[in-house]
C-alpha cells in the first residue's frame, strides 16, 4: 500500500521550505513527523503532489518560555513535551495530553504542530489547544501572521494555513499560580483515536471564584469544539459539585457525534459530560479546591 | 532519488521512488527481512527500527528517503560478535515471545526505551510497548524479559 507519487525536497532552512511552498503552492504539503500525513497518503486520502520535509531545519525544533507563552516549534516533536521537567512541572494539560497521543513509539516522531495541522477531528491536540487558547505563528513570503487557534481549526482536516504559508510555531499561555488544566482522553485502546475527549483550563481569583475558563471537547463533532457556554457559566462563579454539572451538560448538548464501532450518539454525548466533569474534578484539585470528589 | 543510509553499520547508496517507504526498502532493497510488516498503518509495531541509535520510529511509517544521511538499525545489527544483545538474550530466556512475528519491533522498541528509562517500574515497561501488539498476547514474559534485560550487566554498562 504505498502512496501515489510525489516530489519529495527537503528543507534546510525555513526560506527554503517558504520558497519551494511559493512554487508549489496548493499541491504542496509540509512533511514534519509524518504520523498523521503519511497513513493519509498510503489510503489516499490526501494526495500531495509534493512533500517539503521540515525535520532537518533546527531553527523548527524547540520548546522554550518565552514572553508568557510556551512556545512548540514545528519540528518538535511529541516524545520532546513528553519528557520536558519545565511541561511536567507547569503546563499539566499539555502533560496530560502528551501521554494519550497516539502511542510512545508514534509519539518519537509525530509532532504537535503537525497534529493540529492535520485537524483530526479526533486529534487530541486541538482540544487542548483551545482550552489554552493557544496562538499559531503563520509565515509566508510575505511575512509573519498570528492567529488563534479558534480561527486556525477551520473545519475536519481543514486550517487556516493558506497556500505558500507555513505554520512555524504554536505559543501556548503560561499559567500563572491560580492557573491549572488537565485532558482526559477516553480510547478503546492505546493509539487508538478518541473515543470522545475533554480539556479544560481554569484561573481563580484570590477570592476563589472563577477568572476565567478553557473548556473544550473532541471526537464528538467536525472539529474539536469550544464549549463556550460552559465557559460562561464558570466564569464568575465559585467551584461546586452543582457548577461541575452544570458545565459538563453544556458539554452534552453541543456535542455533536457521529456513531460508529466506538460508540452510539447518545453514548457518546453522555461521555462529552463524563470527561469535562473529571477534566474539572482534577482541574480544581490540582488548584487545591477541595470538596468536589 | 539518490540516498545514503547507514544500515547496521555498512553505508549503502540507493536510487529510491519518494513514496519508497522505509519497511520495504529495507526488505526488498536490502534484504534485511527481519523487520517485519504487520498492520501497514502504523498501529501494531512489528517494523520498529531505531533512527540514529536512539529513536524507535515505525519504518512502515516513513519514507526511505526521509533516513538519508541517517544510521537505521534493524533487527540484524542488535547481536555483536556472534553474542545476542541483552535484550535477545533475555527474550529467549524468559520466552518472550510465541509465533515470534512481534519480536523484531518489540526488541527495537525496548531498546530505545531502556535507553530513554534504564530503570523502569513494570507499569513503565508496559506503557513502553504500548504501541506494540503482540496477537499472541504474550505480554507477560515480554514484561519479565525487559526487567531482566534491563538488569544485565552489559545494559547497566551501557546506561
Amino acid at each position: 500500500m504505498f502512496p501515489a507519487q510525489f516530489d519529495y525536497q527537503r528543507a534546510r532552512s525555513i526560506d527554503e521550505a517558504l520558497s519551494a511552498l511559493a512554487s508549489r503552492g496548493g499541491d504542496a504539503r509540509v512533511l514534519a513527523g509524518g504520523q498523521s500525513l503519511i497513513p493519509a497518503m498510503r489510503l489516499r486520502l490526501a494526495r500531495p503532489a509534493v512533500l517539503i520535509d521540515i525535520t532537518p531545519i533546527d531553527e523548527l525544533s524547540f520548546l522554550r518560555e518565552n514572553n508568557g507563552f510556551l512556545c512548540v516549534g514545528a519540528a518538535t516533536r511529541d516524545f520532546a513535551l513528553e519528557v520536558s521537567p519545565l511541561v511536567a512541572s507547569r503546563y499539566p494539560m499539555i502533560a496530560d495530553t502528551s501521554v494519550l497521543v497516539a502511542d510512545p513509539v508514534v509519539r518519537q516522531t509525530g509532532t504537535l504542530v503537525g497534529s493540529l495541522c492535520h485537524n483530526d477531528p479526533a486529534g487530541d491536540w486541538p482540544v487542548t489547544s483551545l482550552a489554552a487558547r493557544a496562538q499559531l505563528v503563520l509565515r509566508s513570503k510575505s511575512g509573519d501572521r498570528t492567529v488563534s487557534i479558534d480561527d486556525f481549526l477551520v473545519d475536519s482536516y481543514t486550517t487556516a494555513v493558506k497556500d505558500g504559508e507555513m505554520v512555524t510555531e504554536v505559543r501556548f499561555p503560561t499559567p500563572d499560580d491560580r492557573t491549572r488544566g488537565s485532558f482526559y482522553k477516553l480510547e478503546r485502546k492505546v493509539g487508538d483515536f478518541a473515543t470522545a475527549s475533554a480539556a479544560t483550563r481554569i484561573t481563580l481569583k484570590p477570592d476563589g471564584t472563577i477568572a476565567a475558563a478553557g473548556v473544550a471537547i473532541g471526537a464528538l463533532g467536525p472539529k474539536a469544539l469550544r464549549v463556550s457556554a460552559a465557559e460562561k457559566l464558570l466564569a464568575g462563579a465559585k467551584p461546586s459539585k452543582d457548577l461541575v454539572a452544570a458545565a459538563a451538560r453544556e458539554a452534552e448538548k453541543i456535542a455533536d457525534p457521529g456513531a460508529d464501532n466506538r460508540g452510539s450518539v447518545a453514548y457518546k454525548k453522555a461521555m462529552a459530560g463524563v470527561l469535562v466533569a473529571r477534566a474539572l474534578r482534577t482541574t480544581f484539585e490540582r488548584l487545591g479546591v477541595k470538596g468536589l470528589e | 532519488m539518490k540516498i545514503n543510509v547507514t544500515v547496521n553499520g555498512t553505508a549503502y547508496e540507493r536510487d529510491v521512488e519518494p513514496r519508497m517507504l522505509l519497511a520495504y526498502f529495507l526488505r526488498e532493497s536490502l534484504g534485511l527481512t527481519g523487520t517485519h510488516v504487520g498492520c501497514d498503518t502504523s498501529h501494531c509495531g512489528c517494523c520498529v527500527v531505531l533512527l540514529d541509535g536512539d529513536r524507535a520510529v515505525k519504518s512502515c511509517n516513513m519514507f526511505a528517503v526521509q533516513a538519508d544521511g541517517h544510521a537505521i538499525t534493524t533487527v540484524e545489527g542488535l547481536e555483536q560478535a556472534g553474542k545476542l544483545h541483552p535484550l535477545q538474550q533475555a527474550f529467549w530466556d524468559q520466552h518472550g515471545l510465541q509465533c515470534g512475528y512481534c519480536t523484531p519491533g518489540m526488541l527495537m522498541t525496548c531498546v530505545a526505551f531502556l535507553k530513554h528509562n534504564p530503570k523502569p517500574s513494570e507499569a513503565e515497561i508496559r506503557e513502553g510497548i504500548a504501541g506494540n501488539l503482540c496477537r499472541c498476547t504474550g505480554y507477560q514474559n515480554i514484561v519479565k524479559a525487559v526487567q531482566q534485560a534491563a538488569t544485565a550487566d552489559e545494559m547497566v554498562a551501557a546506561s
